[in-house]
């Protein structure tokens, strides 16, 4: 085109990235790859390779290995040979070839950011200015948390060899989120990229094996899904780590089940986007764009619902309408467009299904009126308008780009229509008045609020969902505990903690047999069993003490929906929950001697026994009321200006299926932390024992303990905890029992995602205050929600 | 933003007008600006990638550098001009790139100018006797510039005086003082009386932003000033500490938008004090295409105030042409 005519029209050109470095990186390996295994390239058992194409031109760029089973076994092998001597490095040893992998992944900037784009149909822009520095980061940040892990995580130890498992969407981010942290934390790890887009992982194993990383730290393995399963199954990978749709998520929480694999999932989500009225509109729509427009709406936390108050819904519309038409669509290796290619078509026939479907079900759709390049997977930007919560795309993640519009009317209807979704994974608040902004960000039930932003990221802040947008963090302190546990978990037993049974007396004195059914506590009142059936209770030795209720999976129904709708608990400031955790044991103070004869009756141990267990439960109290008001957040140091607040928020409802051999302290040691972080809890005590917890009822009426914060359900612990495990509205829980017990809890939550705590059939002693209290009983209470609060007058 | 009464005049206003219909201004009214807030971040945020979402290369790049050079107000503002360097500036406005190299582009015959000169008072004169029958606007600087603190009457008697003297374009500093106190009334008067001083001659409101607190206000000051009938509103003096940014740019010409929605009319933009590369150009021009559209990439609506930008644009249209990097002293001076 002549200058003279481009001078008359002021149109843009093309502005290709020269693509020549990434297309010889790949000749390099003659356009095929095999598997990176104890630091190798290795052929696949299978022989099997399979295509990787560019989506934004349809053409092959390389062939890649699909490993199976044996590669699995191959790749985890190494890693587990390459554990000891890794973990046994000094943090300060690690740190360095972490922050070797920094430098290399820097140096080679530009090399990846092409490779990620071709491979995944990604805008340069966004590879170059986003992934790949947000991966250096990532590594730069984890370099320092393997150098202060001696010093500072000292209490701590890797976990051993990890399984990662990685999305198409953000491929080289992704794993640097999986490895950085692991690898840092002293574990080795087997990752497994996507089969759309494993060339960047190819790339950084090169690197790798180029700073001299030492084999079977990293191995990556290629394949489809079938790959990904042999590595949940394998029986020497010790935690996985995921990261895709909720489906899939699922699918690993159940082949997990009881199998004592940590787990971390950061699966999908239907984020919302709330703007208010008084918003900076114009910004606003550019937060649209970063929110559903960025890597083509195929985010796991893209802001897919826009609500907006009523009042100004209309003009926001036309300004978002505006900026679609300003929206430039092309290969991806243009550095003048806002929007690539869909990564695959399988994807792309999902999200245009999904856009019919809304046009069905009478929203209405609104796409620029220019054309999509014909020559890749291309999506036109799409919004609708008028859809209601009820339509399917109001519910399903799209994962393309399609923004879905509802109105509000009010704060608090926002705030119910931003949480009526099964995910909980991001949202976007848009004000100008922070008391606004900070009145709904704690309300809003996902991991990360972004005010007045959306997508900004950053590895010192931590990442990840509640509800079926699946449980862990990544990024930040609160990410390094997926990949580290505390060194005290070796103390826990394969045996349960033994007290010395005395022959019983006939009939002590101190405590008569219980003459009356005991009740079951719900909302601060004692109720009758709805099958109107009672348990008797036995002593150790044999001696009947009484009866308590038979509870079932009605009694949980009524208790969750109490615990639900009870909010004033969760309000309570740090001050004031100790406040009342004192009162409780002050009051326990007050009847020590009673419970501590009840606990002589049930397990017929000696009183010095039983005393002890009553002074410890005071005690343990008295830790968490201390706590109540310093398990606090942090603010984090993150690389834009503003205040990235990282708060502890309680779950929600959560269930607690106590221990069995501590009546009062296994009761106190599960239940109070879980209040301490202001839950609700629903709580199952000790089957054999559950007459400390009975008695318990008359200190919760007399300690100012607001009702529903503490619900007790007496009756077959397992077939409770099975009701418990498949509530929808129960959204942790805890369980302390056997083996088989915890397996079906894992099993039976996999359905909602709810975060479980279970004790695999092993046996804390409650007695012992290293094992049996701490901060990781709060942390299992509890989620970070990152909120990030940008500044600037 | 709060609400914008979207009278039927106005969208009668949208329809029938030409382009460059001349900004008469509306009545004040608060309620289009009171609820304004601008998000700093956010539009920080935007700014930056203005620049790195586009990218304008080759022949692109040329048309749109000579495009830029038509968008130039190529200003002298010195207490040591005389007749004679003002003459060099009019000689350099009128023939801003050698003739070779327009040749060479395709260009020779499109008569390629910068958008007007831009001189104090006292140079005016000077300024229409070297350009004798080229019709070429002249700009000067008006109203007690740069800090604007002189009284109102003799603000306009400046303006009076200009416009006689043969300037066609006025560019005003607005009293900063009546933007700190949130004097909104009392801005929109002052340029108002301005505005009707200029008469024929187009007027620019230099709203001094370096020298306003937030981009709210900044916002606000944009509003009164196009509502009291400013032809353009401009960034700074050049002699702020900070002058033209592109996130107080984008707040500017967010506002100009707004405003042309409601009135129809089209206020032109210029950026000024700071701007030298060819590169800070180009992005400027992606800022007003992607945020105004088109119609706004013409001298009528898009200036930039500079003095040393043109040498930058003719260093890269010379290694357009040849592929050597070029250096200041093949080009003719000003």
């Amino acid at each position: 085109m002549s200058i003279s005519k481009i001078y008359d029209t002021m149109e843009y050109g093309p502005a290709p990235e020269n693509a020549d470095a990434a297309l010889d990186y790949l000749k390099s390996h003659n356009n095929k790859f095999n598997l990176f295994i104890d630091g190798e390239w290795k052929e696949p058992h299978s022989k099997v390779y399979f295509d990787s194409i560019n989506p934004s031109n349809k053409q092959k760029l390389a062939q890649i290995a699909d490993a199976n089973a044996t590669d699995v076994d191959a790749a985890v092998s190494a890693a587990k040979k390459a554990l000891p001597k890794w973990s046994g490095l000094s943090g300060h040893e690690r740190a360095r070839y972490l922050y070797a992998l920094a430098r290399q992944i820097q140096k080679y900037s530009r090399l990846f950011s092409v490779l990620e784009s071709l491979d995944n149909g990604k805008p340069i822009r966004e590879t170059r200015d986003i992934d790949i520095p947000l991966v250096a980061r990532h590594f730069y940040h984890h370099a320092g948390w393997a150098q202060l892990m001696d010093s500072k995580l000292k209490d701590y130890k890797e976990i051993g060899v990890i399984g990662q498992i990685i999305p198409w969407n953000f491929p080289l981010l992704m794993l640097s989120w999986k490895i950085a942290p692991a690898i840092a934390m002293g574990n080795t790890v087997v990752l497994k990229p996507a089969e759309f887009t494993s060339l960047t992982a190819l790339l950084f194993a090169d690197i790798c094996k180029q700073i001299g990383l030492p084999p079977g730290v990293v191995n990556i393995i290629t394949g489809e899904g079938t790959t990904g399963a042999a590595l949940v199954d394998h029986e020497d990978v010790a935690k996985i780590a995921f990261t895709g749709s909720t489906e899939v998520g699922k699918i690993i929480k159940r082949a997990t089940a009881g199998t004592g694999k940590k787990l971390s999932l950061e699966l999908g989500g239907k984020s919302p986007f709330i703007v208010f009225e008084d918003a900076d509109l114009d910004s606003v729509v550019e937060g649209v764009v970063d929110a559903i427009w960025f890597n083509q709406g195929q985010v796991c936390c893209a802001g897919s619902r826009l609500l907006v108050q009523e009042s100004i819904a209309d003009k926001l519309y036309k300004k978002i309408k505006r900026r679609m038409e300003t929206l430039r669509m092309g290969n991806s290796l243009d550095k003048s467009i806002d929007i690539g290619a869909i990564v695959a078509p399988v994807q792309l026939k999902t999200i245009d299904d999904l856009v019919q479907q809304g046009v069905k079900e009478g929203a209405k759709l609104w796409q620029p009126s220019w054309a999509c390049p014909t020559d890749g997977y291309f999506y036109p930007p799409t919004m609708f308008t008028d859809v209601s919560p009820s339509s399917t795309i109001s519910q399903v993640e799209i994962f393309g780009p399609v923004l879905v519009a509802t109105t509000f009317r009010t704060h608090k209807e926002a705030v119910k229509l931003a949480n009526n979704t099964m995910y909980g994974l991001a949202s976007s608040i848009w004000t100008e008045n922070i008391n606004l902004a900070l009145d709904i960000a704690p309300q809003i039930k996902a991991g990360t609020c972004w005010i007045n932003c959306t997508n900004v990221f950053d590895a010192a802040a931590g990442f990840g969902g509640y509800r079926e947008s699946g449980y862990g963090r990544e990024g930040g302190l609160e990410g390094l505990h997926e990949y580290m546990k505390p060194k005290i978990e070796t103390k826990l037993s394969a045996k349960p903690y033994k007290r010395k049974v005395l022959k019983s007396k006939t009939k002590a004195k101190a405590v008569s047999p219980i003459d009356r059914t005991l009740k079951m506590y719900v909302g601060g009142k004692h109720k009758r069993p709805d099958g109107g059936y009672s348990t008797p209770v036995y002593s150790v030795n044999g001696d009947y003490l009484g009866e308590v209720s038979k509870g079932n999976r009605k009694d949980i129904r009524n208790a969750v929906e109490v615990a639900a709708k009870k909010k004033s608990w969760s309000g309570y400031t740090g001050h004031q929950k100790a406040q009342v955790l004192y009162y409780l044991a002050e009051n326990l103070i007050l009847r020590k001697e009673e419970f501590a004869a009840k606990i002589v009756t049930m397990l017929n141990c000696s009183i010095t026994d039983a005393n002890r267990e009553v002074d410890l439960s005071i005690d343990r109290i008295y830790t968490y009321a201390a706590y109540a008001d310093k398990y606090d957040g942090k603010v984090h140091s993150t690389t834009s200006r503003n205040v990235t607040l990282a708060m502890p928020e309680p779950m929600g409802v959560m269930g607690i299926v106590c221990p069995e051999d501590f009546p009062l302290l296994g009761f106190i040691s599960t239940v109070i932390p879980a209040i301490t972080m202001g839950n609700n809890v629903v709580v199952i005590p000790s089957q054999s024992a559950p007459l400390s917890a009975t008695d318990f009822y008359q200190l919760l009426d007399t300690s100012d303990v607001p009702a529903g914060a503490v619900n007790i359900i007496t009756g077959d612990k397992d077939e409770l905890a099975q009701v418990l495990a498949k509530h929808y509205e129960v959204d942790g829980l805890w369980y302390f029992g056997s083996a088989e017990g915890s397996k079906t809890v894992e099993l039976l939550s996999a359905e909602n995602m709810k975060r479980t705590w279970v004790n695999h059939g092993k046996f804390r002693n409650w007695e012992d205050r290293e094992i049996g209290e701490g901060e990781v009983f709060l942390r299992n209470a509890s989620e970070v929600k990152n909120i990030w609060v940008p500044y600037g007058a | 933003m709060g609400k914008v009464k979207t009278k039927k005049k106005t969208q009668d206003l949208v329809n029938k007008k030409p382009s460059f219909v001349r900004n008469d201004g509306i009545p004040y009214d608060p309620d289009l600006f009171v609820d304004i807030n601008v998000n700093r971040s956010a539009v920080e945020r935007r700014a930056a990638t203005i620049g790195t979402r586009r990218s304008v290369k080759k022949q692109w790049q040329a048309a749109w550098l000579l495009k830029a050079i038509g968008m130039i107000d190529l200003t002298t503002l010195a207490g040591d001009d005389t007749p004679g360097n003002v003459k060099r500036l009019v000689a350099k406005a009128t023939s801003p790139v050698r003739q070779d190299i327009l040749d060479r582009l395709g260009m020779g015959d499109r008569n390629i100018m910068t958008g007007a000169v831009c001189v104090y008072h006292n140079l005016i004169k000077h300024a229409k006797a070297a350009l004798g029958d080229i019709d070429l606007p002249i700009a000067a600087v008006s109203t007690g510039f740069p800090a604007g603190l002189i009284p109102l009457k003799e603000k306009l008697k400046q303006i009076d005086l200009s416009v006689k003297a043969g300037a066609t374009e006025i560019d005003i500093v607005i009293s900063r003082s009546l933007v700190l106190n949130s004097d909104w009334k009392g801005l929109y008067k002052e340029v108002a009386a301005c505005r009707e001083a200029c008469g024929e001659a187009h007027m620019k409101t230099i709203l001094a932003t370096g020298e306003i607190p937030t981009y709210t206000k900044v916002a606000k000051a944009s509003w009164v000033s196009m509502m009291a009938g400013s032809d353009f509103i401009k960034t700074s003096t050049g002699k702020e500490p900070v002058n033209a940014t592109l996130p107080v740019s984008l707040v500017m010409i967010r506002t100009i938008r707004e405003y042309y929605e409601l009135t129809g009319y089209k206020v032109g933009f210029k950026p000024a004090g700071g701007i030298r590369t060819a590169k800070q150009a180009l992005a400027w021009l992606i800022l007003i295409k992607e945020e105004l559209g088109d119609d706004w990439l013409d001298p009528h609506l898009f200036r930039f105030g500079a003095s040393s930008l043109l040498g930058d644009i003719e260093r890269q249209l010379e290694h357009h042409l040849t592929g050597s990097y070029s250096a200041s002293f093949r080009h003719p001076m000003g």
